[in-house]
Parts: C-alpha cells; sequence; structure tokens
C-alpha cells in the first residue's frame, strides 16, 4: 500500500449531545476507491464533511493530502473535489457555465481551463449537451456533471457521498465506471453509499453504524470474516452483532 | 489574499443568475419607477385649492368684496354659495367642502360704521394637518383683507398715503414653490434605493442554502469574501441603474430641480447602496431561507427608511426617544445628502459627516456579512 492520503485519528464530533461521529480511526491510501457504508444517520455524511472542512471536527485529528482539516481548511479545500448527497450545481445554469464557473473558483489556470473543460464535458458524456439549462438534465446526466465539476482542479482527493442516490442502476453503472476510471489516473476516491452493489466495487470498506467504524476491509476479506456470501449478509449480521452488544 | 479570479467567477455567475430570471429582473427595473409614481403621486403633503362653501348672509358690498377675495386665491376653490348653515354643514359631512365661511347678516353696515365685523370659519378637522393649514390660508387671507380695509379709511380719513408699518418679504430658499414634491423626490430615492439594494441581495445567499449549492461552494477555496465581493458587484451594478433610473424619472416626470453635482450624487449613492447591499446579504445569511430574509429585508429597510429618515416626516418633530433611533437609520443620513444635493446644491463641505456615516456603515457591514458567511455549514 502507497502513504495514505486521508488519515483520521480518533475523530469525534458531536453535536450538542449527539455523538454524530464517534472515534474514527481510518487511513486510505491513495488511488484507493474507500467506501462508506451504513444506514442513514450513521455519520457518513458527518464525517465527509470534516474531511472536506466543511464542518470542525469536535475531538481527534484528520488529514487529507497532509493538511490538518481542522487548522488548515483552506488547503484541504484545494486538493479536494466534492460531491453532496443533494444536487448543487447551478440550474439556471447551463452546463458549459457551470463548468466554467467551477473552473474559476477551483482556480484552474486560465491555460488550462478550455482543454480541462473539455475533459470534463468528454467524461460526463455531455458534449452535445453542453448549451443546454441544467435544469432539464435528466439525473444521470445531472451527477456526472457534478462529478465534472468537482474534478476540474484535478485533485487528489475525490469524496462523493451518495452520488448515486436517486440515478438508474444504468447511470449508476455508468458513474462506477467513471470512478474506476478517476482511481486508474491516481485520484483517491471516498465514496459513501447505501447500495450493496456499489459496495462490492470498492477496494476496501468502511461499515458505519451509529457514528462508529464497526468493521473495515476489502469486501471479500469482510464477507469471509463473517463468512456471508453477499455484503447485504455481511452488512445485515453486522449490524445484528451491533444492536445484540447495546 | 484575495484572488481576483475566483472574485470574477462569482461576479459572472451572479450576473448570469440575474439575466435569466426575467421576472425578477423586470421587476427590480420597474420598482424605482413604481414607487416613484406612487408616492411621488400620493405623497403630495400641499394644500391648495381648498374646497370652500361660503354662505354670505349679508350680500353688500363688503361681503361681496371678501368673497372675491376667495376667490381669486389659488389655496381656495369657492365650490357653492350656501343658502343656510345647514348646507355647509352637510357639505363638510359629505366631504364635499373642508372650509365653511359664514357672514353675518350685517356685515357690510358694520365695517362702514367702522365697527368689527365678524366672519365665521368653519373647518373639517378629521384631517388635522389639512385642517390646521386651511385655516392659516383663510384667517391670513382674512387679516390681510381687513389690514387693506383700515389703510384705506385711515388715507380717506387723513389724505396721506399710509401703509402697515410692517410688510414682511418672504422669499423661500431652496424650494421656491414650496411644492411638498421637490423634497419628497429626493427623499423617495433615498427609500427606493435601499429597499432595492436590500431585496436584490437577501435573497442570494438564501437562495444558495436552500438549493444545498452553499455547501458546494463552501467546498471549494473561494473565500466568504470573494463570494461577498463577487455577488455584490453584480448586484451593485443593478442597484445603480436603479438609482439612474430613479434620478431620471425624479427630473423627468416630477421636475425636482437639480442643483448640485450629479457626480457627487452617484458617488454617494454607490456608498449608500453598497452598505444596502452588505445589509441584504447579512440577513441573507442568518435566514438561510429566501422567504424569511425576504420579509426582513422589507421590515428592516422599508419602515425605517420611510418613517425615520427624515423624508416625510420631520425628524425634528418626534419625541426624543424615537430621534435617537433614527441616529442609527443610514437612510437619515442618506436623505439629508440627497435634498442638499438635489435643492440647495451644496456639497462635500457641507454634508461630509453624513458621507463619513455611510462610509462607516457600508465598511461595517461589509464586515459582518463576511463574518456571518464564514461561519460553517451546520
Amino acid at each position: 500500500m502507497s502513504e495514505p492520503t486521508v488519515v483520521t485519528d480518533g475523530l469525534v464530533k458531536r453535536f450538542g449531545d449527539f455523538v454524530a461521529v464517534d472515534h474514527v480511526s481510518l487511513e486510505v491510501a491513495r488511488g484507493e476507491i474507500f467506501g462508506f457504508l451504513g444506514p442513514n444517520g450513521a455519520g457518513k455524511s458527518t464525517t465527509i464533511r470534516i474531511l472536506c472542512g466543511l464542518l470542525a471536527p469536535t475531538g481527534g485529528r484528520a488529514t487529507v493530502n497532509g493538511f490538518d482539516v481542522a487548522r488548515d481548511p483552506e488547503s484541504v479545500k484545494r486538493n479536494i473535489g466534492y460531491m453532496s448527497q443533494k444536487f448543487s450545481l447551478y440550474d439556471d445554469l447551463t452546463v458549459e457555465e457551470n463548468i466554467e464557473f467551477f473552473s474559476g473558483v477551483y482556480g484552474v489556470p486560465r491555460e488550462r481551463r478550455a482543454e480541462r473543460r473539455d475533459y470534463a464535458l468528454r467524461m460526463a458524456g455531455l458534449e452535445e449537451k453542453r448549451d443546454s439549462m441544467t435544469r432539464l438534465l435528466a439525473g444521470g446526466w445531472k451527477q456526472r456533471l457534478a462529478l465534472g465539476c468537482a474534478i476540474l482542479h484535478e485533485p487528489p482527493i475525490l469524496f462523493l457521498d451518495e452520488p448515486t442516490s436517486g440515478v438508474d442502476p444504468i447511470a449508476r453503472r455508468m458513474f462506477w465506471d467513471l470512478i474506476y476510471q478517476l482511481s486508474a489516473q491516481g485520484h483517491t476516491v471516498f465514496v459513501s453509499t447505501h447500495y450493496m452493489d456499489e459496495a462490492e466495487y470498492c477496494h476496501r470498506l468502511a461499515l458505519m453504524y451509529h457514528g462508529k467504524v464497526v468493521a473495515l476491509g476489502s469486501p471479500a476479506e469482510l464477507k469471509q470474516s463473517a463468512g456471508m456470501a453477499t455484503m447485504e449478509e455481511v452488512f445485515v449480521s453486522v449490524i445484528e452483532r451491533e444492536e445484540a452488544r447495546q | 489574499m484575495i484572488s481576483f479570479r475566483r472574485t470574477r467567477a462569482v461576479a459572472r455567475k451572479e450576473f448570469l443568475h440575474i439575466l435569466r430570471d426575467r421576472r425578477s429582473l423586470i421587476a427590480a427595473l420597474a420598482m424605482p419607477l413604481l414607487l416613484l409614481m406612487l408616492f411621488g403621486y400620493a405623497l403630495t403633503l400641499d394644500v391648495d385649492r381648498i374646497p370652500t362653501c361660503v354662505y354670505d348672509q349679508d350680500g353688500g358690498p363688503a361681503s361681496r368684496d371678501l368673497i372675491g377675495r376667495f376667490r381669486g386665491s389659488r389655496y381656495f376653490d369657492v365650490r357653492a354659495l350656501a343658502g343656510s348653515r345647514a348646507v355647509i354643514e352637510r357639505a363638510i359631512d359629505r366631504n364635499e367642502v373642508l372650509l365653511g365661511v359664514v357672514i353675518a347678516p350685517d356685515f357690510s353696515k358694520r365695517l362702514a360704521a367702522g365697527q368689527e365685523a365678524g366672519v365665521q370659519l368653519l373647518v373639517d378637522g378629521s384631517d388635522s394637518n389639512t385642517a390646521s393649514i386651511a385655516l392659516n390660508y383663510a384667517e391670513a387671507l382674512a387679516l390681510a383683507w381687513s389690514g387693506e380695509l383700515r389703510s384705506k379709511a385711515m388715507n380717506r380719513r387723513g389724505g396721506g398715503e399710509l401703509k402697515p408699518p410692517v410688510e414682511p418679504r418672504v422669499r423661500v430658499w431652496y424650494n421656491s414653490e414650496l411644492k411638498s414634491r421637490n423634497f419628497i423626490v429626493p427623499g423617495l430615492i433615498a427609500v427606493i434605493l435601499m429597499i432595492i439594494a436590500a431585496l436584490l441581495t437577501s435573497l442570494t445567499i438564501a437562495r444558495e442554502w436552500e438549493s444545498g449549492t452553499m455547501e458546494q461552494l463552501l467546498s471549494t477555496p473561494v473565500r466568504p469574501v470573494e463570494l461577498l465581493f463577487g455577488k455584490l458587484s453584480a448586484h451593485f451594478a443593478l442597484g445603480m441603474l436603479d438609482m439612474a433610473i430613479a434620478l431620471s424619472a425624479g427630473i423627468g416626470i416630477f421636475h425636482v430641480p437639480m442643483r448640485g453635482n450629479v457626480l457627487m450624487l452617484f458617488a454617494a449613492s454607490a456608498i449608500f447602496l453598497f452598505g444596502g447591499l452588505c445589509w441584504g446579504v447579512f440577513l441573507s445569511a442568518v435566514a438561510r431561507s429566501q422567504l424569511l430574509a425576504y420579509q426582513m429585508a422589507v421590515v428592516t429597510t422599508f419602515l425605517p427608511a420611510f418613517l425615520l429618515s427624515g423624508f416625510v416626516f420631520a425628524i425634528e418633530n418626534m419625541p426624543w426617544v424615537v430621534q435617537l433611533v433614527t441616529y442609527i437609520v443610514p437612510a437619515r443620513y442618506f436623505v439629508t445628502i440627497l435634498k442638499g444635493i438635489f435643492l440647495k446644491g451644496v456639497g462635500l463641505h457641507v454634508f461630509w459627516p453624513e458621507v463619513l456615516f455611510l462610509v462607516v456603515y457600508a465598511v461595517a457591514l461589509f464586515v459582518i456579512a463576511a463574518k456571518k458567511l464564514r461561519q460553517k455549514v451546520a
């Protein structure tokens, strides 16, 4: 395994009495597709937001590409691309205008702009729709455009928070092809999901439950150690074990 | 360091939002005209052509002369000659006339005999302001007329030319026709600019929160100050356009005199507008909901700017507690500047304290808005 790009050590986030992230410690290697699996409210999104510098952690430490998320969120932001659960591009801008805007706020150098724009359009398969109003795109196209916008500045690390929720299976499949491409190019992809088939695609997985990482390993390892045939069975058995413990 | 590239990207995006949202754009451009028309025509405080009804019980030469005076004055409009007091009462009840003039039966006889003669003035006091102005006019008219009578009588007796000992020569400065429109329209421009400024930006941040794009923005290297500058610049352009529209309408339609420096006017407006835009951003960042931000913008700009700026209601006549409050209303300072430039043609040497306050206010609001934006996703 090469040097880690995302490291968390005893990461804690509390909202009042509620512990959303409970001592999470992880290491993600460069080029890895790291999956975050867990039911809604398990703390996946909160962890990703902390790693993106959007939320300050209550305790513990986390570094992204070597930068401390609490102390230097500005540097963290230059090194990441982020896609939130909710589609968050501008509906009243065209595909190309969205790309140009994000290219601008990510500070892509002028001479690289056209090339990056064309790359994002090609990758998202939106070359024909570059002048379409974003609001008119179907779900799958929107997701790919959002991903395209998130990689304009060639960030070493991508955080994708349930990027495929509400998208049809074929569009999801296409989206994962893109994730593989990006991983092959050396991007680290940190992705959360609650789809079991998507969990299988990840190099390594962390199962989250009530803010804690309750299982960690490659899909094969997880299945083996639980003695189960599918990720779904692993997931259910781990959750049941955790619930029994409480 | 503030990145020009990122700021420009935000400004460009905001311009696109403004251009794409045609309805809001039209509303933003039509609003100054609409408000100016509405208030410019509705809010005249001038009292003239007071509908008047006269009950002349005398019918002599003196009473006819007095009625002639009322007819000749531009402040009165003698609508009817009544046959009885009841007719006047009915006319006042029905809002047909505001003023009733009752001349006693022995009016001419008593005057001819050198005795005191009475004229009764009946006024509809339900609008106290108009009533007292109408009474003042009527009293002044009667006094002037009786003064003339007296000097005529004395001239006849003494033979020599005798004039009233003191004759005031009045010159009204700055608004020589005493048209209320001349001071309402400049004040109105301040009110309009304040409302528009806060309304324009009150939606922008809240919209980003509602649509989830704010979270996306915060994950990029864009800084709150760049976001703020970018958003402000786009709306600033729109606000200045509104200012130009309001100014042209004020001069073109309402014929308000413009005696000062137009550049000075735009410079002062720019400072005021900037502060107003920052206020809108602040509200938007606090509310995080477009509806709430919009309502807060209307309440916090329109009411103080309208009531406490001295634009219609003189600040000197307010209770001292309210007077104290007016000092924190930026529109108060801008109204003073606008009236100074429009009506007096004075410059910075007179209203620099007001300009200074607006600068302080704009900078303070900018800092507060930037601080508020810096706060992270909760």
